[in-house]
């Protein structure tokens, strides 16, 4: 039973995708990207990335969920603000937080 | 800059190089992250490894796991992967013009298609233009194809990893994607969509306060809305 929605889940998953990946395919030279419809649809999906990040630091579903909530809210803007004071450095800013949860981690066990 | 292009071959060994670089790096960390997590959430290896294979759009893989771990529906996991991949759609119309595909036969382009992903798109973007045109679709499949198997590798190693190093590392691990998806986020310039964001940011944990499998669809769909509509009144 398991097995088989997780199959389910993984193909329709699989599906969701590669719709996107075929219509841009089959409306290339056609649709307008900056039309009215599609507007829409990229503001849902910016919506949806982000209650998505959210409540994957707020409300985390898997092992994360061990660590306080302060300190998860607290590593996390800790990246945000070392992204910002190295002008937009990505890579810097996700190394920060994660290491410095992963510091906390070894702090406490 | 560029070194100038004997043939095809080198044009492939060009790629797979660049695949392996810096793009790579940030990919592979992310799908370390992502192995980790599937390792973490309870499920088999073969699981992430279908996953990246079959999907390979990382937003809308973390979906599918993190739903699937709260017991959501299929109807929920399917609506909630569909909206937070729609971006591959402007990928796929702005890339293709300009790969000189010619006649090459549909269903390869289908097949093709495949390959888009956000990093294979920027980076075939910007380097598209400066190559001859019977060297860009040697060039965009092999580096699109390098960066696909290297984020199976590093999908397993993430597993891997998760399950032999200490608590602090694999944590580190699963923290890494939200906090890179939060990043790229907070790095969007355009005010409604920063709008959209913020909305999202909110409704989404409230939501799940007392819908928790829908919370996403629903915070997504609301956030996403209000940003359209404002950014309508305000220049229609």
């Amino acid at each position: 039973m398991t097995e088989t929605k997780i199959l389910a889940a993984l193909a329709l998953a699989a599906g969701a995708t590669y719709v996107w990946r075929a219509a841009g395919v089959f409306a290339a030279g056609w649709i307008r990207v900056d039309g009215a419809v599609f507007s829409w649809i990229t503001y849902v999906a910016y919506g949806l990335l982000s209650a998505l990040v959210a409540r994957m630091i707020v409300m985390p579903v898997g092992s994360l969920h061990t660590i306080p909530l302060i300190v998860r809210l607290g590593c996390a803007a800790v990246a945000l603000a070392v992204f910002f004071l190295t002008r937009r450095n990505i890579a810097g800013g996700v190394a920060t937080g994660a290491g410095l949860l992963a510091f906390y981690v070894s702090l406490s066990s | 800059m560029t070194t100038p292009v004997a043939g095809k071959m080198s044009v492939v060994t060009m790629a797979v190089r660049e695949g392996l670089g810096i793009p790579g790096m940030v990919m592979g960390a992310s799908f370390l992250g992502f192995g980790s997590m599937v390792h973490e959430s309870g499920f088999e290896l073969w699981v992430g490894l279908a996953s990246t294979f079959s999907g390979w759009a990382l937003p809308g893989q973390i979906a599918m796991v993190e739903l699937y771990g709260i017991g959501a529906s299929l109807t929920v996991i399917t609506l909630a992967v569909l909206f937070t991949n729609a971006r591959l759609l402007p990928l796929t119309v702005t890339l293709f013009p300009h790969l000189n595909l010619g006649t090459l036969p549909r269903w390869r382009v289908y097949l093709l298609s495949h390959l888009i992903a956000v990093t294979s798109w920027a980076v075939a973007m910007r380097r598209c233009p400066e190559l001859p045109d019977e060297h860009r679709l040697p060039f965009f499949t092999a580096f699109a194809a390098t960066l696909w198997t290297l984020s199976m590798a590093c999908t397993a190693a993430g597993y891997a990893l998760s399950g032999a190093v200490p608590a602090p590392v694999s944590l580190g691990l699963v923290f890494l994607n939200p906090v890179y998806f939060m990043l790229l986020l907070a790095a969007e310039r355009l005010r409604y969509r920063l709008l959209a964001i913020g909305a999202g940011a909110l409704l989404g944990p409230a939501i799940h306060l007392f819908a928790p499998d829908w919370s996403l669809v629903v915070g997504g769909f609301a956030a996403g809305t209000l940003a359209f509509a404002v950014e309508r009144w305000r220049r229609p």
